[in-house]
């Protein structure tokens, strides 16, 4: 397979959300990923845009979500910056506690971690960089989630 | 992209035939506005079908939880009928999938309400 890069400056707009999921739908179908992680693939890259979009940037209309695809010959690395306030992974409790479960919301840091071998969630002052790998060859060995 | 929901009463019972994905914005709030709706109007048993949900995000996944707390808390019951393979997955992930009361067929999904 060749290696790739693309990388897409958009609007803190809900459709963005949705053009994020489809242009990972397509890149991860390409990359030749089974239906199935191409879904898993696109739904977490839909909740690392809902994050970016809703809790990151808040809608601001003067902030932008950064999004870039990169295959490489053992990954599909996607990386979603946002320019909000920067989010403290530590503070989202976990959906699966039982305290937790009837909250209505919570769930989308889970979702990308059940869904990708590996997401790395970077805070800054800056903002928020949240990068998610899937291996291209569907392994699951040495999951992990930082 | 859309989410259209159908509603029909059946003994007593609100069917909510709801066809598209439930996810943040349009989907998740036509879902919240329906069982409102039906809430405000006395309707209290409420019975999801989601055979035609084609897709369902985090978003989604809250305001299917919020509408149980809701009904519930109005002294009502919601359940959810027909799940996709997607939503039948994302719910035991999740572990919602025992908290709802989910059923397979709609007769006898009918018949579980209380009287």
């Amino acid at each position: 397979m060749t290696e790739q890069k693309v990388s897409f400056t958009m609007d803190s707009t809900l459709e963005t959300v949705d053009n994020a999921e489809q242009t990972a739908s397509r890149i991860a179908a390409d990359a030749g990923f089974e239906e199935n992680e191409v879904m898993q693939i696109s739904m977490a890259v839909r909740e690392a845009a809902i994050n970016a979009v809703l809790h990151g940037n808040e809608y601001d209309p003067a902030k932008k979500v950064t999004l870039n695809f990169e295959k490489t010959a053992r990954d599909l690395v996607i990386t979603i910056q946002d320019q909000g306030h920067g989010m403290d992974p530590e503070s989202i409790p976990n959906p699966l506690a039982p305290e937790n479960l009837l909250k209505s919301s919570g769930r989308g840091i889970f979702l990308m971690r059940s869904f990708m071998d590996e997401v790395q969630i970077h805070p800054s002052h800056a903002g928020t960089e949240i990068k998610l790998v899937k291996h291209v060859h569907g392994s699951s060995e040495g999951k992990e989630a930082s | 992209m859309t989410m259209k929901i159908s509603s029909r009463q059946v003994d007593g019972v609100s069917v909510l035939d709801c066809n598209g994905r439930i996810t943040l914005g349009e989907g998740s709030i036509t879902l919240r506005d329906t069982v409102r709706d039906l809430l405000s109007k006395g309707h209290k048993k409420i019975l999801l079908n989601l055979a035609e949900v084609s897709y369902i995000d985090s978003s989604g996944i809250g305001e299917l939880v919020s509408a149980f707390t809701t009904v519930r808390n109005q002294g009502g019951e919601l359940k959810l009928l027909n799940l996709t393979k997607k939503v039948h997955d994302l719910l035991q992930i999740t572990k919602l999938y025992t908290v709802f009361d989910v059923k397979d067929d709609e007769a006898s999904a009918i018949k579980s309400f209380q009287r």
